[in-house]
């Protein structure tokens, strides 16, 4: 409870909103007595009312129950699509950092490379080579995507290497994975983790466009981002159906990014 | 005897040459930081190591230790060849020479409490056995004057000399024979200084250490060394027993930084600069004698010949063609 108190309201606010989050992906049906992929011909295109708050869409199927259903594709998006781009990235930042020179050299060359092409450029030619699908598109977001925590690891890594403290590790004979891994990644991790948290509402926006695109998440299954482009046909007629998903994904990248500057505050190091 | 040798080593950055120097053809530059130093260290002494900011003692004290690899020269240690050193020899080096650092705010791992530091030197070098880790690292707290609740506590829970105390732990946890200390109460205040200084007088002579004692503070040198060695560019210029050198300095420039040691009554101080202008670059260091340009007695062998430190006639070494 103390440690409650003690964290600032934005990060609690960004905190309760992953939490609800969560559940909704952990338990769907407690939120909503609707079946997301059950048809009502009765209520086709209803508009939101008491008994369908978000309406339903033209095959009658509840759009609250889809937009919480959803969640945990998109959850799973939001951290599969930061957590295998960031280990890489970590672990690459963190030798190039360390070793510097012609590994360096070697790096920025292939990061120029990379970082020529527009992001979502990339990651959509990679997934269309692949296949559309979920795990292509980890694939294709990891290829691309560890440049950025690589680069930022690096840096922060080139600071502290030059620290006192790890002068007085060389100087105690410790060996260089034990430095790298005990002294280094703790003190150099900060914006890393910081850079996650909002990357995973970055994420939640890239498979929600994919997923528009028909390139991540493949129908049935209810997505975000299938949702809006379900909508968009109807956007004149029935703006909900469009609406209200994109509503959810605000709100869960705002939950991503509170959390992010929250936990930003936190990690701070006290010197 | 000696424990430390150093002969004739020299250490030299160089500096970072821009595109148009490059194809203009103008010569690699280098930083001249430590030039042709050969030094003894003796059992159980204090050695002071004095000169101004820039002179190159920082980066001596880092070759000692191989924080940085000389160019050239040789460094023994009880017998051992130093730069020869690798794997498990090398960190019994490691066990055996210590460095407390300047700057006592980013010597300390700030993520890992002072438990966990000093921990991981001792199980690191199975100092003792792992079940009576924490009971020497109660007892090195004791050592430097720390609470033993410090254990637990973060580096930014406390004040500089307190850190710079942790700092002596650390390096004590691994029972060395020389410790050599870069500047270690320059980043303090001057009434911590004095506790600090007193802390390394007193933990030499219980433990029997080897002390090697980097400092710009000529009033320190006085008061704990029993040697001393003057640097000027990145060259010892004079180097003997530390109450004959302040008695009578041999050299121009020993001379200029004892008359210029702050006197505490009015009616002594000089008034006059110590040394005129500014240390020279050490990226172009003076030919012949590199203290020719700001030496008052200079005469035109000096701008020719570099001098070697030899005791010219003297009971101590000193680099000056007209000292004897």
């Amino acid at each position: 409870m103390r440690l409650f108190k003690r964290l600032p309201a934005p990060l609690l606010l960004g905190l309760a909103i992953l939490a609800l989050m969560a559940a909704f992906a952990i338990a769907p049906g407690a939120f909503t007595p609707y079946d997301p992929l059950g048809f009502d011909f009765s209520a086709l295109l209803a508009a939101p009312s008491l008994a369908h708050p978000f309406g339903t869409d033209q095959f009658g199927r509840d759009l609250l129950a889809r937009s919480i259903s959803a969640t945990a594709i998109d959850l799973q998006i939001a951290l599969f699509a930061t957590i295998f781009p960031g280990l890489l990235g970590t672990l690459i930042g963190l030798l190039v950092g360390w070793y510097g020179g012609v590994v360096d050299a070697l790096f920025g060359r292939l990061v120029d490379l990379v970082v020529t092409f527009p992001f979502l450029v990339l990651v959509i030619a990679i997934v269309a080579v692949l296949g559309p699908g979920l795990v292509n598109m980890y694939i294709a977001v990891t290829i691309v995507g560890w440049v950025f925590y690589a680069r930022l690891m690096r840096s922060e890594v080139m600071v502290q290497k030059n620290g006192e403290y790890i002068a007085a590790c060389k100087v105690l004979g410790y060996s260089t994975p034990r430095i790298l891994f005990r002294h280094i990644l703790p003190n150099a991790i900060r914006p890393v983790l910081v850079y996650a948290v909002t990357d995973m509402a970055l994420a939640i926006l890239l498979g929600s466009s994919l997923g528009y695109l028909g390139l991540g998440a493949q129908p049935p299954e209810a997505e975000w981002g299938v949702l809006i482009a379900d909508g968009k046909n109807f956007f004149t007629t029935a703006p909900w159906i469009a609406l209200f998903p994109g509503t959810v994904i605000v709100i869960a990248g705002l939950g991503f990014s509170l959390t992010g500057d929250g936990l930003a505050d936190l990690l701070e190091v006290k010197r | 005897m000696s424990l430390l040798s150093v002969r004739g080593i020299s250490k030299r950055f160089p500096a970072r040459r821009g595109m148009v120097d490059m194809l203009r053809g103008r010569p690699k530059l280098a930083v001249h930081a430590v030039e042709q130093v050969s030094l003894e260290v003796f059992r159980g002494e204090t050695l002071g190591i004095v000169g101004e900011s820039g002179c190159g003692k920082s980066t001596l004290a880092r070759c000692l230790v191989r924080l940085h690899e000389p160019d050239a020269g040789a460094i023994d240690f009880d017998g051992a060849d130093v730069l020869g050193l690798a794997g498990p020899e090398r960190r019994a080096f490691n066990r055996r020479v210590q460095m407390v650092f300047q700057d006592p705010y980013s010597s300390l791992n700030p993520r890992m409490t002072v438990g966990a530091t000093l921990g991981e030197a001792l199980m690191v070098h199975n100092v003792v056995p792992k079940a009576e880790i924490p009971r020497r690292v109660r007892e090195l707290l004791d050592l430097v004057h720390l609470m033993e609740n410090a254990a637990e506590r973060y580096p930014h829970e406390f004040s500089g000399g307190q850190r710079q105390r942790i700092g002596i732990a650390r390096a004590l946890a691994v029972e060395p024979s020389l410790i050599i200390a870069d500047e270690p109460v320059s980043a303090l205040d001057v009434s911590v200084q004095a506790a600090i200084v007193n802390l390394f007088m007193e933990l030499q002579d219980r433990l029997g250490l080897t002390l090697v004692f980097i400092t710009h503070d000529l009033r320190l040198v006085k008061h704990m060394t029993h040697r001393v060695a003057v640097m000027y560019l990145g060259r010892i210029v004079e180097v003997g027993p530390t109450a004959e050198i302040f008695a009578a300095p041999r050299h121009p420039y020993t001379q200029a930084l004892i008359r210029a040691v702050p006197q505490v009554k009015p009616g002594r101080r000089s008034g006059e600069a110590a040394v005129m202008g500014e240390l020279p670059s050490p990226l172009n260091p003076p030919p012949g004698c590199a203290f020719h340009p700001r030496c008052p007695v200079a005469t035109a062998a000096c701008r020719e010949t570099v001098p070697g430190l030899e005791a010219r006639g003297g009971a101590w070494d000193v680099a000056c063609l007209l000292a004897g």
